[in-house]
């Protein structure tokens, strides 16, 4: 038993520091410790420093323009970009689609789509979840009829998160509906611009636009576009969730998250008073706290384990559940630290109407609703459970 | 970091839990944890011989371990086995016996059986409660109070008895024999007693004994915390083998998707507690020793009892029995969060840092 780091990992996480505090524009941290969102132009603007000093792709192998991280070193990474209030990396191209290109294309595909994720040409956002297809992923009925050198693409995506920023999205479509719904799947790239396709946005529930509806009528996609074989797209479609669910139990947010409560529960405030001084806003703290300290050395844990085994292992799906139980946990806490002052409607969500705001409004109410899509998204709390009862217990 | 047991504690481990395996099956444990003496002498002093109780304290004070992790590794068996022997009272007694600079040979060889008597009756959890006091008359130390629910109390030949000598907090040693004792059994099993001193000669071997006390304390408290997980463990094993062969509806309890999730639920939370008392295990010595002590006694308080209640329910009527072992796993882990601070006690303790 050893639970420190390495001395290289410690000089790594020293290295990460320096950059940090040299790269990190203030701008942007303020931003994001603000709770505000970012526009497409800042998340860019990070994407580009990050890339200039080759940390962009942190799951990619050196050999494509990656990093070739090791897992502890990734945690590391994130841990302290966390810390700084860094803008988060956008994950749709390094982090989803990157992983695919370089497991299932061919080289002419990683060629052609590789270099553009990392320099920042293309924006890609996921065509996975369908109205009638969500957590039942492989009911989706989005069709690709195969008709000479293209497919033609007739149906309907949702929740396409920041899809208003993209000009290319991955699909999952039905090239077959003979057996099982998994086998007749097929994965795709398509070029947001071709004719055909319409991306509505979708106002979600504390009032901000970050997920869209993508509609495809009659879409003409060249063969060259389909990821490795027809019809074996489900394969390609887990290994990109299970990568998606290695840094979902998001300890940095959550690192961050606590830290901010613990702040804001230590102002005085004009009473004289301190919410902290009451020891029940205390108590739910502390569990949470307990809970976040637990989490951090599970995360090790399976660390360490996926860095023996080269993959994450089906414990993963805990870290889901419960990572994001700790964060919605804190947004809770934020949400109560703030009394009647949390309900007021931030002025962005009311159109850019600041004279209906308080000036020292907080987001913290649209952040704790906002929040509830960690426990659904990236594969729902239940379908992690069902995922563990499978694999974990040999139910 | 690495998370696998050193060559050393692995096979501390395994001789230990073979040795559980094969001399504390469950109808011999139940056999003498529910009858006076609570325990059984003869193997407890076969477990003597195996260096277990060594095991528990430093090579400075004769032993052969001493760390956080040594004495998770033996209570962690002792979970899984629910052994009912008194070796919470000899860990507490072994690291005051130590600080104070006295001698742990009888101890560790486990030809003497110690308690420590800190909590009282009718007062709150924690050390700031205790009134007993001691006072000096003309052949040395006399003890006066009461000492409530003293773990192993009822077997130990020596007990260290925390009192009040004026401002200072400090820990006498009590010879049983010239003490006033009820012994008694615990619901979970084991033994414990209630120590009465009126006029009791006592020997003060620590003056100031308040953050040594604490120190034995954070120590219990993890080694409970170990005890907790090792039975959650076996407790899990139990329920998960259960709904795989339990039939009800015409196939196995096991396929019910409400059933699978809240397994799913407690084997996370297991991972959890194991998580934190690996945390608080590698912080023993270190300035954040109390407050993770606290935070892993406050998460383990709160999982045993959910895996305790979720292990009856989930059984059904099977784990309501005597007969099945499910019930004394379900008792014993209710009934650790009473044992040296309970989840919300801990909670506080957490909790008081933010103010600062």
């Amino acid at each position: 038993m050893d639970l420190n780091f390495t001395t290289a990992e410690i000089a790594f996480r020293d290295e990460v520091r320096r950059f940090l505090r040299d790269n990190l524009p203030a701008d942007l941290s303020d931003r994001v410790r603000s709770g505000a969102e970012l526009g497409k132009a800042e998340m860019e603007r990070w994407h580009a420093i990050l890339n200039a000093q080759g940390w962009l792709a942190v799951s990619w192998p050196v050999e494509f323009g990656g990093t070739g991280w090791g897992p502890v070193q990734r945690h590391i990474f994130e841990e302290e970009c966390c810390l700084a209030d860094a803008p988060r990396v956008v994950p749709f191209g390094l982090q989803m689609l990157g992983p695919v290109l370089i497991k299932f294309a061919t080289p002419a595909q990683q060629r052609e789509y590789l270099p553009r994720i990392l320099d920042g040409r293309d924006w890609w956002c996921q065509g996975y979840s369908e109205p009638g297809a969500g957590s039942d992923l492989a009911s989706l009925r989005t069709r690709a009829v195969r008709d000479g050198d293209t497919y033609v693409i007739n149906g309907q995506k949702t929740w396409t998160t920041l899809g208003q920023h993209a000009n290319r999205i991955f699909c999952l479509v039905r090239t077959a509906t003979e057996g099982k719904p998994q086998a007749g799947i097929s994965f795709i790239l398509v070029d947001l611009d071709t004719p055909g396709i319409e991306m509505r946005p979708i106002r979600l529930i504390e009032g901000g636009y970050e997920v869209n509806e993508v509609f495809f009528t009659d879409v003409r996609v060249p063969v060259s576009r389909l990821v490795g074989q027809e019809n074996q797209g489900w394969t390609i479609a887990k290994y990109l969730l299970s990568h998606e669910r290695t840094n979902i139990a998001g300890i940095g947010f959550s690192v961050q998250a606590f830290e901010q409560v613990k702040a804001l529960a230590r102002q005085v405030r004009a009473d004289g008073s301190r919410l902290v001084d009451d020891p029940l806003f205390a108590a739910r703290l502390a569990r949470i706290e307990i809970d976040l300290e637990a989490m951090k050395i599970t995360n090790l844990r399976m660390l360490v384990d996926a860095q023996k085994q080269g993959a994450p292992g089906a414990e993963a799906s805990m870290l889901k559940i419960k990572g994001t139980v700790i964060r919605q946990a804190l947004g809770d806490l934020a949400r109560r630290a703030l009394g009647p002052a949390a309900a007021p409607f931030p002025a962005e969500a009311l159109d850019g109407n600041a004279a209906l705001v308080p000036p020292d409004h907080a987001r913290n109410a649209m952040k704790y609703f906002n929040n509830r899509k960690l426990s659904i998204f990236g594969g729902s709390n239940e379908i992690q459970r069902n995922i563990l009862t499978k694999t974990k217990l040999g139910l | 970091m690495d998370f696998q047991p050193s060559d050393d504690r692995r096979m501390l481990r395994d001789t230990l839990t073979r040795f559980l395996a094969d001399r504390y099956g469950f109808e011999h444990r139940n056999a003498v944890a529910y009858s006076e003496p609570y325990h059984d002498p003869g193997r407890w002093a076969e477990m003597a011989e195996l260096g277990v109780l060594h095991a528990l304290a430093p090579e400075e004070w004769g032993g052969i371990g001493g760390a956080g992790f040594d004495i998770a590794t033996v209570f962690e068996a002792l979970g899984r086995a629910l052994c009912p022997e008194p070796l919470l009272g000899a860990l507490m007694a072994a690291w005051i016996l130590g600080a104070a600079g006295a001698g742990l040979d009888s101890l560790l060889s486990g030809d003497t059986r110690y308690a420590l008597a800190v909590d009282e009756a009718g007062g709150a959890q924690g050390i700031e409660s205790i009134a007993t006091f001691a006072r000096r008359n003309d052949s040395g130390w006399v003890l006066n109070g009461r000492k409530s629910v003293v773990y192993g109390g009822g077997s130990a030949a020596r007990l260290l008895v925390a009192a009040r000598a004026g401002e200072a907090l400090g820990v006498f040693l009590v010879d049983s024999s010239d003490a006033e004792i009820t012994r008694y059994g615990m619901i979970d099993g084991g033994g414990a007693a209630e120590l009465y001193c009126d006029n009791t000669p006592a020997e003060r071997i620590v003056e100031n004994g308040e953050s040594i006390i604490r120190d034995a304390l954070d120590h219990g408290a993890l080694a409970l915390c170990a005890e907790a997980v090792g039975a959650m463990d076996a407790s899990a094993e139990l329920l998960l083998d259960y709904l795989k062969t339990r039939k009800q509806f015409g196939r196995a309890i096991g396929e019910f998707q409400v059933l699978q999730h809240r397994m799913v639920d407690l084997m996370t939370e297991i991972e959890q507690a194991r998580s934190i008392t690996v945390l608080a295990a590698s912080r023993m010595g270190s300035d954040g020793q109390s407050r993770t002590v606290s935070m892993a006694k406050s998460l383990i308080g709160r999982v045993a009892q959910q895996v305790a209640e979720e292990l009856i329910q989930m059984h059904g009527g099977i784990a309501m029995t005597w007969e099945y072992p499910a019930s004394h796993y379900a008792k014993r882990l209710v009934m650790i969060d009473h044992q040296l601070g309970d989840t919300d006690h801990h909670l506080t303790k957490v909790a008081a840092e933010y103010r600062g």
